[in-house]
C-alpha cells in the first residue's frame, strides 16, 4: 500500500522550487536521462557511465551539485537556466554535446529536474539560488587602450600563472593542475574561444571571470571588484582582452588550401614575413579510435596551414598550439597522471615517457590520372597494398623524413628528402616543410602540380600527453591547390585601358582649348 | 610523614599541571567546567617529507633561510609527538546543545605559500578570514563536501571572509597556482575540539559531564577514537598513538 502510493506520489508532476518552469516531472525525466545520459554520467549520476573512463574532461558528476558553468556566486548552486543552457548547447571542447533540437523542450525540463534529484543541496531550501547581477559590456573592446588595460590585469591578477605569457594554457601551474575529482585538467588554452565551456564571447568570458568555474582551479574574481583591487570595468577589459587571443569568428573548415605562386624563393622558415600576407586554413584533428592502441584525448585539437609555391618548390607552413615543448621532463608527472586517468585499450599499465612532439602530412603516392578518378588511399596512414606517402617531422631528434606508410605500424623511409624548419614560441609550434614540386620518384612520391587537386591529411602528437604511434591526433582527407600565377594581363589591361582613356580626353581637351583660343583671336 | 610528602608531591605536580595548561590555554573555557587533554603519540619510523621547490615564487622561496620547506602531510615533533591532529567531540553532547556564538573569525594566513595554520577548527557560521599576506597570487578552494565548494582569487595582500553551514570534518583547502599549498578545516557545530601542537598535546576545555567518543584526525594516518566520561570540572586524559605507515 504505502509503496503504491510512493509510486503515485513519484509518477505525478510536481514543481521544484526556484524554478521558472511551470511543470517538471521526473519521472520522465529519469526515463530521458536514462536513455540519453547515463552512457557517460552513470546511472547514480556519478560522471561514471560506460563511456566515461575514456573522456577527458571526465562527465559531470551530478552528486556534488557542483557545476562548471553559472550565473551564481562560486561554490552556489546553478540556477536551472544553467543546467539548461549546458543541455541546450553543450559545453564545447569536451564530449557533451548540444541537446536542442535532440530533445524536446519538455524533455530537456524533465531531465534537468530529474538531475537536480542526484544532490540534496537542491533540496536545501537554506541554499540561495540566484544570478549574479552583471553589468553589461563596456564599449571598446577591440580599442588598444582597452586591450592594453586588459593585458596590464592578465599580467596583474596572475593570469599567466596557469594560462601563460600568450595564454595557450603553458604557464609554470599549468602541469600540476587537477580538478575537484583528482583528475588532470588544463588550462584553457586562450587562442581557442571557439572550445570555451561557457562559450567564447566577451561577454562569457566575463561571467567566467566573475563565478569562477566550480570544481576546477579557475577562481571567481568577484571578491576583487567587492574590495576595490579593480573595477568592474577593468574586469570587462581583462575579459575582451582573453577574447582578442581568438580569431575574431570561429575557423571555418574550408576543403581546399590555397597556396598562392610567388615570386621566389619560398619562404623555408616559419617565421619568414610572407607567412603574414597568406591566408591560413584550420583542420580540426580527433583521437584515432579506428584501430587498436585508441586515443581518446588528443591533445592537438587541429593544425593552421598554409602554402606558397614558386613554381619549383613548394612551402608548406602548419602550425598548432602546444603546451609543451616535448620532451619536458618537469611535464612527465602531469603525462603519468593523463594516462591513468584516460583509459586506453593497449595492454599493460600506462607508463610516462618522454616522447617527442610530432606532425606528419600525407598525400597519395601519386594523383589520379583524371580528375574523376579520386579514389584516395585509406585516410588512416594507407594499407600494405596502397600505402601513403608523407612527410614526418620530430621535436626531437628534430628531423624529418619522406616515406611510404603502409598502416599505422610501417613506414619505410623514401631516400627523397622533405626539408623542415620549426620554432616553438610560447605554447605554438610552427613548422615549414619545402619540397620540389617535381622529384625524380615519381613511382612513389607525389608530383605536385599547379591546378589540380592534392588530396591531403594531417597528423598530430603532443609527447607530453603521451601520445606516440596510434595515440594519436588524425584528419580525413582535404585538398591542397597550387594557385597558377595571375597572368599578367589581368594587371596590365585596366592600367592600359585607363591610360588610352586619359591620352584619349587629353587630346579632346586640347583641341577644345586650341579652337577657342583661335575663336578669341579672331574676335579681337 | 611518607604519605604527607606523596600527597604533597602529588599536589605540586597538579599545580604545575594545571599551570602549564593555563598559561598553554589562557582563553577562558566558554561552558560547562570538565577538560579532555592529551597528547597524540607517534611509532614506529619518522617518515620523511618532501622537500618543496618554491623556485617560482622568489618572494615565498626567500622566507626559507634555514632549511628549505618541507611537505606538511605529518609533522612528527622534536619529543616524537605528532602535530597537526585534528582532536574533536564526535558525538556525546547532551541532546539541544547549544554552542556559544563564535567570539570572532577564525584567521588562516597564506605565508610564505603555505598556509597558516595547517589545520584548524571553526564554528558552524563563524567567520574564516582568509588572509593573503604574500601578496603574490593565491586562489584558495574549499572542496567540502557537506559544504558548497567556492574558489576565490587573491592576486594581492588582501583578506576574503566565508563561512560554513554544516559540520564537516574535514573540509580541504588547497591553492591551484601552487600546488603543494593544503590546509584542512575542520567544521563543528560546537567549540570542542583543538589541534595538537608542537608539544604533541592538546586541551579541550568547558566540557558538560557526559561520555563523549572524541576522535583523532590526522592528514594521512586516519582516524582513532575513545571514549571519555567526565564530570564536574575535572580533567581526563585522553593519549592517542598513531603508527607510521
Amino acid at each position: 500500500m504505502i509503496s503504491a502510493l510512493l509510486l503515485l506520489a513519484g509518477a505525478a508532476p510536481f514543481p521544484i522550487s526556484h524554478s521558472p518552469f511551470p511543470v517538471q516531472d521526473t519521472t520522465r525525466g529519469k526515463a530521458v536521462y536514462v536513455k540519453w545520459c547515463a552512457g557517460c554520467h552513470g546511472d547514480g549520476g556519478a560522471g561514471d557511465g560506460v563511456a566515461a573512463a575514456h573522456m577527458l574532461p571526465r562527465p559531470r558528476n551530478f552528486t556534488g551539485a557542483i557545476y562548471k558553468i553559472r550565473t551564481t556566486a562560486s561554490g552556489q548552486l546553478p540556477t536551472d537556466a544553467d543546467l539548461m543552457r549546458a543541455i541546450d548547447e553543450g559545453l564545447p571542447g569536451s564530449a557533451m554535446p548540444a541537446w536542442k533540437g535532440r530533445l524536446s523542450d519538455a524533455e530537456r525540463r524533465d531531465v534537468v529536474a530529474y538531475i537536480k534529484t542526484f544532490s540534496s543541496f537542491f533540496a536545501d531550501t537554506s541554499q540561495h539560488v540566484a544570478a549574479l547581477k552583471f553589468s553589461g559590456e563596456p564599449s571598446g573592446a577591440t580599442g588598444a587602450t582597452a586591450l592594453k588595460t586588459g593585458r596590464q590585469f592578465y599580467d596583474s591578477i596572475g593570469c599567466r600563472k596557469c594560462h601563460g605569457d600568450q595564454g595557450r594554457g603553458d604557464g609554470p601551474s599549468a602541469r600540476t593542475l587537477k580538478d575537484d575529482a583528482g583528475f588532470p585538467i588544463f588550462a584553457a588554452d586562450l587562442h581557442q574561444s571557439w572550445r570555451f565551456r561557457g562559450g567564447g564571447s566577451a561577454v562569457e568570458i566575463y561571467h567566467r571571470l566573475r563565478t569562477g568555474l566550480d570544481g576546477t582551479p579557475m577562481p571567481s574574481f568577484s571578491d576583487l571588484i567587492d574590495q576595490k583591487f579593480l573595477t568592474d570595468e577593468q574586469l570587462w577589459r581583462l575579459a575582451q582582452y582573453v577574447r582578442s587571443l581568438s580569431p575574431p569568428e570561429p575557423p571555418e573548415v574550408r576543403d581546399v588550401i590555397h597556396a598562392p605562386q610567388i615570386v621566389g624563393p619560398t619562404p623555408v622558415s616559419p617565421d619568414d614575413s610572407t607567412w603574414a600576407r597568406v591566408g591560413r586554413y584550420w583542420f580540426p584533428l580527433v583521437g584515432q579510435v579506428v584501430r587498436k592502441g585508441r586515443w581518446f584525448a588528443p591533445a592537438v585539437t587541429g593544425v593552421w596551414v598554409q602554402g606558397v609555391h614558386d613554381g619549383r618548390t613548394l612551402a608548406l607552413r602548419v602550425s598548432w598550439d602546444d603546451r609543451t615543448q616535448s620532451p619536458d621532463s618537469a611535464w612527465l608527472p602531469f603525462e603519468q597522471r593523463v594516462l591513468e586517468t584516460v583509459a586506453g585499450d593497449d595492454s599493460g599499465p600506462p607508463k610516462a615517457e618522454p616522447w617527442p612532439d610530432q606532425l606528419a602530412v600525407q598525400f597519395p603516392r601519386r594523383l589520379p590520372e583524371s580528375p574523376a578518378g579520386m579514389e584516395r588511399p585509406y585516410f588512416l596512414m594507407g594499407s600494405e597494398t596502397d600505402p601513403v606517402y608523407q612527410w614526418r617531422w620530430t621535436s626531437s631528434p628534430r628531423k624529418s623524413l619522406a616515406g611510404l606508410a603502409r598502416g599505422i605500424d610501417r613506414f619505410d623511409t623514401l631516400p627523397g628528402a622533405v626539408a623542415a624548419q620549426a620554432s616553438f614560441d610560447h605554447g605554438e609550434w610552427r613548422l615549414v616543410f619545402t619540397r620540389a614540386l617535381a622529384t625524380p620518384d615519381t613511382a612513389n612520391e607525389v608530383q605536385l602540380a599547379a591546378g589540380r587537386a592534392i588530396p591531403v591529411a594531417f597528423f598530430g602528437w603532443d609527447g607530453s600527453s603521451g601520445e606516440h604511434g596510434s595515440r594519436m591526433a588524425v584528419s580525413t582527407w582535404y585538398f591542397l591547390a597550387l594557385d597558377r600565377p595571375t597572368p599578367p594581363g589581368v594587371f596590365i589591361s585596366p592600367v592600359l585601358a585607363m591610360l588610352v582613356t586619359l591620352g584619349l580626353g587629353l587630346v579632346v581637351v586640347r583641341r577644345a582649348q586650341r579652337r577657342a583660343t583661335a575663336r578669341a583671336g579672331r574676335q579681337r | 610523614m611518607r604519605k604527607l610528602g606523596a600527597v604533597a608531591a602529588t599536589g605540586v605536580v597538579l599545580l604545575v599541571l594545571a599551570l602549564a595548561g593555563w598559561m598553554r590555554a589562557p582563553l577562558p573555557a566558554a561552558q560547562g567546567g570538565a577538560t579532555i587533554s592529551g597528547k597524540v603519540k607517534f611509532t614506529g619510523a619518522k617518515p620523511t617529507m618532501p622537500k618543496i621547490d618554491m623556485t617560482e615564487e622568489p618572494k615565498c622561496k626567500a622566507k626559507y633561510t634555514a632549511a628549505p620547506p618541507t611537505d606538511e602531510a605529518v609533522v612528527v615533533n622534536a619529543n616524537g609527538t605528532l602535530a597537526n591532529v585534528f582532536v574533536y567531540v564526535k558525538a556525546g553532547l547532551p541532546e539541544g546543545y547549544k554552542a556559544p556564538a563564535p567570539a570572532g573569525p577564525v584567521t588562516l594566513d597564506q605565508d610564505g605559500c603555505r598556509y597558516h595554520p595547517h589545520v584548524l577548527g571553526i564554528l558552524v557560521g563563524q567567520q574564516l578570514a582568509i588572509k593573503n599576506s604574500d601578496g603574490i597570487l593565491h586562489n584558495i578552494k574549499a572542496k567540502g563536501t557537506k559544504n558548497r565548494p567556492f574558489n576565490i582569487s587573491q592576486p594581492t595582500v588582501m583578506t576574503s571572509d566565508r563561512t560554513f553551514t554544516a559540520p564537516e570534518v574535514m573540509v580541504p583547502l588547497e591553492c591551484n597556482v601552487h600546488g603543494w599549498m593544503h590546509a584542512w578545516l575542520g567544521v563543528l557545530p560546537h567549540p570542542f575540539f583543538a589541534v595538537s601542537g608542537s608539544d604533541g598535546s592538546f586541551t579541550i576545555k568547558g566540557l558538560p559531564p557526559g561520555t563523549y567518543t572524541v576522535e583523532a584526525w590526522q592528514e594521512k594516518y586516519g582516524t582513532q577514537t575513545a571514549t571519555v566520561t567526565v564530570a564536574g570540572s575535572e580533567t581526563k586524559t585522553a593519549d592517542f598513538t598513531f603508527a607510521a605507515k
